[in-house]
């Protein structure tokens, strides 16, 4: 028994199952980051002094890491055109370059967090650094899930491609909506705890 | 984005389940098939139900007989929790929150929106299963594993949570047990979200040929809202919980203030955290929760009300629009749960303006559902019984509930038992009453047989008296002004004297109740093997489900049916029955 639209559009819709449902999945995690913000919003307005974040936390290495997500969500766009250019070598490397941005954001986000840790800045120390590393951490994450998803993609999920490569480009193209909104959600997430 | 370039490809989509070989673990534990999923989030839902009950029904002992050991079973459990069979006020604090948490989250949630949504709604609109049912699956088993975490939560060190449902803070991050509150949580929102996208995108992609919006059951509407409420509601709840649960285990003051003094002890942490935020995030999850609670039930209620009448809904489409409008509003009157906590009377006033207006579509449909009767020569079967006692039942929940959603009238009202008995007349005899009628009604299509309609009489009639004997005192003692957190129900209060009484009768109507829900459960298992058997639309209804076969296979329908008319075309002029489905062209 197959489920209809997995592969092809409903004609009165527009769309495959896997695009509403994935939209619908971004909807409820605008939600869930839209709550912490305006939990920030409100812990911060009712503060009776709060830090600029640039006097404790790394502007330019958090810099350098939206650099890095902003190009992760580049190569992430071309790995989806390059399937549907029928390019699978091409695919394979912009794919691969996508999961390893992942990564050198979360190295740079460790050492950003261990400097944190080794100078006897923690979550209880005050409430700033409370909201800086649940966000960042939820963010985080999200992150390692979205790279997950992709490697998936790039190593064992890839045989698709042969079986029914329709499939497998929506299938991307769901993955990469994930990741750009996870590259969005750091680009809210930068100026309002590093630069406000 | 367009797909035309990879188009030219054809798709070729493996049979990844042959269901002629699954075994018995693939077909009724790891099943991917909606129905199968409907029937262990109805069934696992109803052991909830009942459970959550039974702590309810101990809770009532230590109102009705305050202090009084508990006859025969009181040494169950323990000397820690009721040492002599006396009940500790910890161990009451535990039963009224797992009671609150698991009645909402692990009772009437799975069984009215996991069970009859997972079941119903795929066959009302002539899909052969849901739109993603592996993640089905999963939202069963994180559900499941939720469940586990809550009821494993009464055994660890320190015991369940003690916090009331709502776990208001700064009380429930210095509390024992809130930990696993807050996990199990965690699991039962995962759950919904996978619920709620599934249901979402099966009921836009999925439905029939022809199967217009505006063609839709009424049961399927509000499932559809729902699911909207679900998805878009429970995530602020998971960015609060993540909030305590770092204010707990991480040693943050989101939630806490400075220089918090407990048990004579100052707690160490920055402070400046803020209590209210809690409640803000709390209350926005479950005000719509409410509309979770209650909408399925509406959408219940109005099918069988139509199958019974034998005439179409009064006002469908008023129906519809008020639905959808309720959906909405239900986002923006969460902070009518606050008016006490002092957030001031310009919000109190637009709170208290968005309540009102909400009250207008819930009017709506009850008025629609009430007119539908008129004139018509109502078939009085188990279903209908419950139907019918929905209507008032939720008619007096919600009248009771002006009052408290007006700012002033509110104060002296606020967390005294009036409100315990407004929440439960919408919630108890209403919406439990309306799942019971589901049950009733679409046994016959889960099992191919009906439930025996004498043991469904008494099981209505019983419970039926038995939930205003224990429901109706609450207002007298709630507008005597006794608080509804009290371990005592009240009896160390002078004030509270004249009224006290009431706290053994409704503790009796409870303990009768479950009397009155054995001839449910023997009919619940009877009627699998032994009831009477029927064909595939024992109801004469018209709509969709009615066209599969009674149980329905693994991809339920034959032929895919089409729809050619509206849902509810019963007596039809000229017609040769008195009902014509909407699947017969």
């Amino acid at each position: 028994m197959d489920i209809p639209y997995t592969v092809e559009v409903r004609r009165d819709t527009g769309l495959t199952n896997g695009k509403i449902g994935i939209w619908l999945f971004l909807a409820s995690e605008v939600m869930l980051f839209g709550a912490l913000f305006a939990s920030y919003i409100l812990i911060r307005t009712g503060a009776a002094d709060w830090p600029r974040g640039d006097t404790i936390l790394n502007v330019p290495l958090a810099t350098f890491n939206t650099i890095v997500l902003i190009t992760s969500s580049v190569t992430m766009v071309m790995a989806w055109a390059s399937l549907m250019r029928n390019q699978f070598g091409k695919f394979r490397l912009y794919m691969g370059s996508t999961v390893l941005l992942g990564g050198v954001f979360l190295v740079v986000k460790y050492f950003e967090y261990s400097h944190k840790f080794h100078e006897g800045l923690l979550p209880s120390s005050n409430n700033f650094l409370a909201i800086y590393f649940t966000l960042t951490g939820l963010h985080m994450l999200h992150v390692i899930g979205g790279m997950t998803v992709n490697a998936y993609f790039l190593g064992p999920g890839a045989k698709q491609w042969k079986t029914n490569p329709t499939w497998f480009a929506n299938r991307v193209e769901h993955s990469g909506l994930f990741w750009h909104f996870v590259d969005l959600v750091w680009i809210f997430l930068f100026p309002t705890l590093y630069l406000l | 984005m367009s797909n035309s370039a990879v188009d030219a490809h054809k798709p070729h989509v493996a049979h990844e389940v042959h269901h002629e070989e699954l075994g018995f673990l693939r077909k009724y534990v790891f099943s991917t098939d909606h129905k199968v999923i409907g029937i262990q989030y109805a069934v696992t839902g109803l052991l909830f139900l009942f459970f959550g009950f039974s702590l309810m029904m101990l809770m009532r002992w230590q109102l009705a007989y305050p202090g009084a050991a508990l006859p025969l079973i009181g040494g169950l459990f323990g000397e820690t929790r009721m040492p002599g069979g006396v009940m500790n006020p910890d161990f009451y604090n535990e039963l009224g929150a797992m009671h609150g948490t698991i009645m909402v989250f692990l009772g009437v949630v799975p069984l009215a929106v996991g069970g009859f949504g997972n079941f119903v709604l795929p066959l009302q609109i002539g899909a052969q299963d849901m739109a993603f049912p592996r993640l089905n699956m999963a939202s069963y088993q994180f559900f499941f594993l939720g469940g586990v975490i809550m009821l494993a939560s009464f055994f660890l060190p320190g015991g369940a949570a003690q916090s009331g449902w709502t776990s208001y803070v700064p009380l429930a991050i210095i509390n024992p047990g809130q930990t696993a509150w807050l996990v199990g949580m965690v699991f039962l929102i995962t759950s919904s979200l996978l619920g709620a996208v599934n249901f979402i995108t099966t009921t836009i992609q999925l439905r029939a040929k022809g199967l217009t919006f505006m063609r839709f059951p009424f049961f399927v509407w509000a499932q559809f809202v729902t699911a909207f409420l679900l998805l878009l509601a429970f995530p602020p709840l998971e960015a609060a919980a993540i909030l305590q649960l770092m204010d707990r285990l991480a040693g943050t003051s989101f939630f806490m203030p400075a220089g918090l003094v407990v048990s004579g002890q100052i707690v160490h942490n920055a402070g400046g955290g803020n209590p209210l935020l809690w409640q803000h995030l709390f209350w926005f999850l479950a005000h719509p929760e409410v509309y979770v609670l209650i909408l399925p039930a509406m959408g219940i209620v109005a099918e069988i009300v139509a199958n019974n009448t034998r005439k179409p809904l009064w006002g469908y489409r008023s129906m519809v629009y008020s639905v959808v409008f309720l959906g909405f509003m239900s986002f923006i009157v969460w902070a009518h749960h606050m008016f006490m906590t002092g957030m001031g009377t310009t919000m109190a006033a637009f709170f208290q303006t968005t309540t009102m207006i909400i009250s207008i579509p819930s009017v709506v449909i009850l008025t629609a559902l009430v007119l539908s009767l008129w004139g018509a020569s109502i078939r009085l079967n188990t279903p209908m019984l419950f139907a019918l006692a929905f209507l008032p039942m939720f008619g007096i929940g919600g009248l009771t509930g002006l009052p408290l959603a007006f700012n002033i009238a509110d104060i002296p009202l606020h967390d005294t038992y009036y409100v315990i008995g407004h929440f439960h007349y919408v919630v108890a005899p209403g919406t439990i009453f309306a799942l019971f009628a589901g049950v009733y009604y679409w046994y016959p299509k889960a099992t191919g047989r009906r439930m025996n309609e004498t043991l469904g009489k008494i099981h209505f009639l019983g419970s039926f008296i038995c939930m205003n004997v224990v429901f109706m005192p609450m207002f007298l003692v709630g507008l005597a002004g006794v608080s509804r957190r009290l371990y005592d129900g009240g009896a160390t209060y002078a004030f509270a004297a004249p009224v006290l009484h009431w706290n053994a009768v409704s503790s009796w109507g409870a303990w009768i109740m479950a009397l009155f829900q054995i001839p449910f459960i023997i009919n619940f298992f009877w009627s699998i093997k032994k009831g009477e058997k029927v064909g595939d639309n024992p109801w004469d209804a018209t709509t969709i489900e009615w066209a599969a076969p009674s149980p329905p296979p693994h991809g339920n329908f034959a032929v895919a049916p089409e729809a050619y008319r509206g849902p509810y075309e019963y007596s039809v002029p000229g017609a040769a029955k008195d009902f014509v489905p909407q699947h017969e062209a």
